[in-house]
């Protein structure tokens, strides 16, 4: 029976609750939980009717301890289900990092390969929504240091769709960070159709100038950056990492062998952030290529500040356009 | 004042007069260390569990306590012969740990720590797969489903939370096993610990918490951990806990198959504190003479779990020097199969270090894999010379 075209416009958060959705639907052992995901629909309401539509034993509105969610969270997988845990802010996912770190990261090695953690942990991360403090944090480089967890991070519907299905199919745990400023940001999604592999970089943007490196929620930021260095007659070509470990090198190392200069940037402090790991290794591959060292603009080695000063903290057109220059200027 | 409330408070003012089943008995004994075999009603409740034990089974138990204790002889001497680099003994904790893991049935699910070597026992696991850890050739390594007796956990309290997942699971499954948590004093007070008992508490989850409480913390006595009896923190989470005499083998098994028995039954979570002692040291590492004295480690040998099983089965004629003597060749047999074992125990290989680190590959490891081989490689030209 022929299906009409099943393409919809739709926001990252409903994307991700139409993916949990499918996920919950064709696979019994699909469970979500965390705190406030049953009937409220979780505090961003990305998991909104799916505790009317799967019951409470398969979305599971659990105590108010990050740690407990996580470690039976492992547990429930050692006996064969496959959690989907939300922390509900990236800055009270630390009550749970010993036992991502410690357990869930490792038991698989522990066990010399004999258990499987199929774990997804939703960090919805990031600033630029004027929230209190511990509401607007991007902890991913404190996972991807460590080894035995995969680190995974949309920007626009589509991904966020695809990249939760992959997730959760995956055997490793996956920390999924979902960029909340962009929570309503609507995009199309065809859920016939896979975009690419989980852990693959993609082009947004091509250009040859110079490349900007992005992920998650700047992403859009470089994208208007670039159309902004457009209009001074520069080309800029954008990747979307979508995947920070393991992270694509291979593609950000073919964008600067093209334009031999590189531009990071996180929302994450720069201080041992992911780009300082990207401009070491693409110092190394693309050595002779580059024409400017490999700049870095992210957050800044403070506290994340208070809601009023965060446009300053954070990257913003003006701050990844002087380091545009200042690469170009070399 | 409504009339409810009033009712409410009478049990109360009477509370003090009733028997509450969380606080009676004090501690459940059914074995003295003298091995007097004791009967009471208070109890009552849990001796029925063993009330028609055979005296094959109690040789049974008698059996397992002298292998486990024998083997974790021979580890110890294995460390001192810098044969592992580290060993965690139980010396001391053969009661409690047989006699929970022999109330275990086969498709129970234990979690323990890192000391468990008795329960390792009773649930099939060969005592040669717990060395590897502390040989450093592995860091567990064994099939946690073969014998549903998962990994060690050194960070202490985390597989509390654990077991309470995979109970939460049983639950969800309909299956009417149960899950068993190893931990100890120390660990309980940990977060993970608290947050297992509201979580267990919360879905009702098939869970027994079995908490060895050897006095001692490395240096710290219980007094650093707690100002109530370990047992009782149970009531604030709205299920029952028991006081065993951990040095008891009997009344281990009986709380714990109790216990167990209530999680299968879907009565939900149960904390058992068995009281018990640690003998030996924390670790190999350790040197108890610094903080404690020997009158009371004296004191406790007194009380010696193997012992006064051996005075009951003599005293009750149900077992003969033939047994005895069997047992001694048996352990000896066992002492010398494990340092064979361990000494044969080869070094992994050194491309060990990037296998397993994921269950569906990391291009990362892939990389340094190939660097590690190249690197290694480089050697084999001055090598050839």
């Amino acid at each position: 029976m022929a299906e009409a075209v099943t393409v919809q416009n739709m926001a990252i958060a409903k994307a991700i609750n139409e993916s949990l959705r499918r996920a919950l639907d064709s696979d019994p052992k699909v469970l979500v939980m965390g705190e406030d995901v049953g009937k409220l629909g979780g505090v961003f309401r990305v998991t909104d009717g799916l505790q009317k539509d799967f019951g409470e034993s398969r979305v599971i509105d659990t105590p108010l301890a990050e740690s407990g969610i996580v470690g039976t969270a492992i547990g429930l997988a050692l006996r064969g289900y496959r959690p989907v845990v939300e922390i509900q802010f990236d800055g009270f996912v630390f009550p749970a990092y010993d036992q991502i770190v410690t357990q869930l990261a490792k038991m698989h090695a522990r066990s010399l390969g004999k258990v499987k953690l199929p774990v997804v942990v939703r960090i919805p991360y990031g600033g630029g929504i004027g929230a209190v403090e511990h509401h607007s944090e991007s902890p991913e480089s404190l996972f991807a240091h460590v080894a035995g967890l995969k680190i995974v991070s949309p920007s626009n519907a589509s991904d966020a769709y695809w990249m939760m299905q992959q997730a959760i199919q995956s055997d490793d745990p996956v920390i999924f960070f979902e960029p909340k400023r962009r929570y309503w940001d609507k995009g199309e999604v065809n859920p016939e159709a896979i975009p690419g592999p989980l852990h693959k970089a993609r082009v947004v943007r091509e250009g040859t100038d110079l490349t900007l490196v992005a992920y998650g929620p700047m992403v859009k930021l470089c994208r208007e950056v670039a159309d902004a260095a457009a209009e001074e007659g520069k080309a800029l070509e954008v990747v979307d990492l979508r995947s920070i470990s393991p992270l694509d090198f291979d593609s950000i190392q073919a964008s600067v062998e093209k334009t031999r200069r590189l531009v990071v940037v996180h929302e994450a402090p720069v201080f041992f952030g992911s780009g300082a790991e990207i401009a070491a290794r693409i110092t190394e591959r693309c050595f002779y290529h580059l024409e400017a060292p490999v700049l870095r603009v992210g957050g800044y080695h403070a506290p994340y500040p208070p809601a009023r000063l965060e446009e300053e903290y954070l990257p913003g057109l003006d701050r990844v356009l002087d380091a545009v220059d200042r690469a170009l200027a070399y | 004042m409504t009339v409810e409330s009033t009712a409410a408070r009478k049990p109360r003012r009477s509370a003090g007069t009733r028997k509450s089943p969380s606080t009676k008995p004090e501690l459940v004994q059914l074995l003295t260390p003298e091995g007097k075999r004791v009967k009471n009603a208070d109890t009552a409740a849990y001796d029925k569990y063993v009330a028609d034990i055979t005296p094959e089974e109690l040789r049974g138990l008698y059996r397992d306590m002298v292998l486990t204790r024998r083997f974790d002889a021979e580890a110890t001497s294995l460390q001192r012969q810098g044969e592992l680099g580290l060993w965690a003994s139980l010396l001391g904790q053969e009661a409690a740990q047989i006699g929970s893991g022999r109330a275990t049935h086969e498709d129970d699910y234990v979690f323990p720590t890192y000391r468990e070597h008795g329960v390792a026992w009773c649930r099939g696991v060969d005592p040669t797969n717990l060395l590897g850890m502390f040989r450093g050739v592995n860091n567990g390594g064994w099939d946690p489903n073969s014998n549903n007796f998962h990994l060690y956990t050194i960070v202490i309290g985390s597989q509390t939370l654990h077991a309470t997942g995979y109970a939460m699971g049983v639950a969800k499954d309909g299956a009417d096993s149960a899950v068993i948590a190893y931990f100890g004093d120390g660990a309980s007070s940990q977060g993970d610990v608290a947050e297992s008992f509201t979580f267990s508490a919360v879905y009702n989850a098939p869970v027994v918490f079995f908490c060895q409480n050897n006095q001692w913390a490395i240096s710290e006595p219980t007094e650093k951990q707690t100002r109530v009896p370990l047992y009782q923190r149970a009531q604030g989470y709205g299920f029952p806990g028991v006081r065993a005499d951990g040095n008891d083998v009997l009344a281990c098994l009986a709380v714990t198959k109790w216990a167990l028995e209530r999680a299968r039954s879907g009565e939900g979570p149960t904390l058992v504190e068995a009281y018990t002692y640690r003998m030996g040291a924390h670790t190999t590492s350790d040197d108890p003479s610094r903080y404690r004295g020997e009158e009371e480690r004296l004191a406790w040998e007194a009380k010696d779990p193997i012992l006064r099983l051996r005075r009951y089965l003599e005293a009750s004629n149900h077992a003969d020097e033939g047994f005895f003597a069997e047992l001694e060749a048996e352990s000896e047999a066992l002492g010398k199969r494990v340092r064979e074992a361990v000494r044969a125990m080869p070094d992994p290989d050194p491309f060990a270090v990037f296998e397993n680190v994921y269950a569906d590959g990391h291009a990362l490891v892939d990389e340094e894999r190939a660097e590690f081989a190249a690197y290694q490689a480089s050697f084999a030209d001055e090598g050839g010379k």
